[in-house]
């Protein structure tokens, strides 16, 4: 389609939110303060997931039981990202993993660095699947998922 | 299943970057479209179906609101229905459960993007929660690419296979998008351009990945006696199948994939279909992503778990080949988001009707439609084939 002649207006939405996290996620930020990754176990299916859940997404049972999990797991899957976009919360380039931490039933998403990530053939040599990755924390804690400043691979 | 339901008109937007129009006007140029193709006026339509990706794509919210007039839907009922990018095939759904109750005779459904006016990226990371995974969220490349990653690992397909088979995907659409005068993209391109493109989301490059377009499709449904007085040549709605996931990405297999692969069986035991393979003529699967492709034959079973990349190899899937899939060019050439999979309904209907002119697959009676929602959480098909 021609692009000629078609008259277009900037137009913008912006709306300011407080969003409530809840007691389970609540309490999962307030343990990163203390460098605790926490799960919650099913008394049901007896599996454990991170993010926490209030309720076990399969068995809609209540989910009270705290279980801290290893601040080590396994990657399970990955992708170097190279696509900005509006309002993208970390620079490009960056790797976005899925970790299976140790004593957890789910994948976490979070992301690995630490490594130099300018040189993609080395960064390939760095980050496999199935190999184990390890937290590092923020020193100053926010209360949010950057409070776990990154995971980097096991040496 | 209800009551037989027809499908008996489907219209299309030439689709691409449509700032020629306003949001509305590109509505009502796919609803004139079928309308015009079923041979019926607006005081025939009981009922309008409308599905759109978030308000945030073009910033209008309730966008059924905006298009009352251009669906032509003053003074009828009106349902909106949103599932991210299953939402075409949940619109095809809603369009079918509604003549199939026997509440209404003829039901309009309409789905309409319009990308280009919007960052949609930023809009598809706004689908991710808002404290553990939006940040790390790289729109749609971002998980999909996750997903395939995780495919190739778990069947031990190497990054050459893996490449080799997504590349041929990427020539073969954008080769079939040239027989479709309504795709977006219509260009030739060659395996040396899909492997040096620029990297997305490694592996992932830029012809390995759709456009975002703006167009509408707007689709008709009609009970059979309706289909009958009527007398145009229509298709029948023989199956149809959904099924969502958790929320959260990690917490469930997304190699196997279990809402494709259910929603996918339930569409074929109610369409009475054994083998696909070989029972289907043609295929519309929802392929904004050339290595997710390839998880979609496996999880609808054209082809055994982890080995669709030989399939590709050898050109099961291609045009003329033992189960064409997208001779529309598919999603990788055209991706108006909302309107995307009712597009994949309405290109199986235009070919068991014979009506489908360079694209058509020849003799096609039995064909598949598909779409993929949201963090690769839902799943939705439908089966139409030329014979009640």
């Amino acid at each position: 389609m021609s692009q000629e002649n078609h008259r277009t207006v900037k137009a913008q939405v912006m709306v300011p939110y407080e969003l409530a996290l809840g007691r389970t996620w609540s309490s999962f930020f307030d343990s990163l303060r203390d460098e605790k990754i926490m799960g919650k176990k099913c008394s049901k299916c007896s599996r454990v997931l991170v993010p926490p859940r209030s309720f076990c997404p399969r068995c809609f049972e209540d989910m009270d039981e705290w279980v801290e999990v290893s601040q080590e797991g396994v990657i399970e899957t990955w992708v170097y990202v190279n696509m900005p976009f509006f309002a993208q919360e970390i620079k490009i380039p960056f790797i976005s993993a899925q970790i299976r931490l140790d004593g957890s039933d789910s994948g976490f998403i979070h992301q690995i660095a630490g490594i130099d990530l300018s040189d993609f053939d080395r960064v390939k040599e760095m980050v496999k699947l199935g190999s184990r990755v390890k937290a590092v924390w923020s020193k100053e804690k926010k209360g949010s998922i950057l409070d776990i400043a990154y995971f980097e691979p096991v040496k | 299943m209800g009551k037989a339901v027809a499908i008996i008109g489907t219209g299309q937007t030439k689709h691409g970057r449509r700032s020629d129009v306003c949001y509305p006007d590109l509505v009502r140029e796919a609803v004139k479209a079928a309308l015009e193709d079923a041979g019926i006026t607006l005081k025939d339509i009981d009922g309008v179906v409308l599905g759109t990706m978030p308000s945030m794509m073009e910033g209008v919210s309730s966008t059924h609101f905006y298009f009352t007039e251009a669906m032509g839907a003053f003074g009828k009922p009106v349902m909106k229905v949103e599932t991210c990018g299953s939402t075409g095939q949940s619109i095809g759904h809603c369009g079918f459960y509604w003549v199939a109750s026997g509440m209404a005779d003829i039901v309009l459904v309409v789905g309409s993007e319009k990308m280009s006016e919007g960052d949609g990226q930023a809009t598809m990371t706004t689908v991710f929660d808002p404290f553990f995974q939006r940040t790390f969220a790289a729109g749609a490349p971002g998980v999909f690419t996750m997903q395939s990653m995780e495919w190739m690992y778990r069947f031990k397909i190497s990054e050459e296979k893996g490449r080799e088979a997504a590349a041929m995907i990427s020539v073969s659409n954008h080769d079939n998008a040239l027989d479709n005068p309504f795709a977006h993209i219509r260009t030739k391109v060659t395996m040396d351009d899909v492997k040096n493109a620029r990297i997305i989301t490694y592996p992932v490059r830029l012809l390995d990945v759709c456009p975002a377009s703006d167009g509408a499709c707007a689709v008709i449904f009609a009970s059979p006696e309706k289909a009958k007085k009527i007398g145009r040549k229509a298709a029948w709605v023989k199956g149809l199948g959904f099924r969502g996931e958790e929320f959260f990405y990690g917490e469930s297999d997304k190699a196997i994939w279990m809402s494709a692969t259910e929603a996918a069986h339930e569409a074929y035991a109610q369409a009475g279909i054994k083998d696909p393979l070989k029972e289907l003529d043609v295929a519309e699967v929802y392929n904004p992503f050339t290595y997710q492709e390839m998880i979609f034959y496996e999880c609808f079973g054209f082809c055994p778990r982890g080995e669709a990349p030989d399939y590709v190899l050898k050109g099961a899937f291609k045009k003329g080949g033992q189960l064409p899939c997208c001779p529309s060019g598919g999603t990788l050439c055209t991706n108006p988001i909302g309107a995307t999979g009712l597009i994949r309904l309405a290109e199986a209907v235009l070919q068991v009707t014979g009506k489908a002119g360079a694209r058509q697959v020849e003799g096609a009676k039995l064909a598949l439609s598909h779409a993929m929602g949201g963090v690769d959480q839902f799943n939705g098909v439908t089966i139409v084939g030329s014979n009640l």
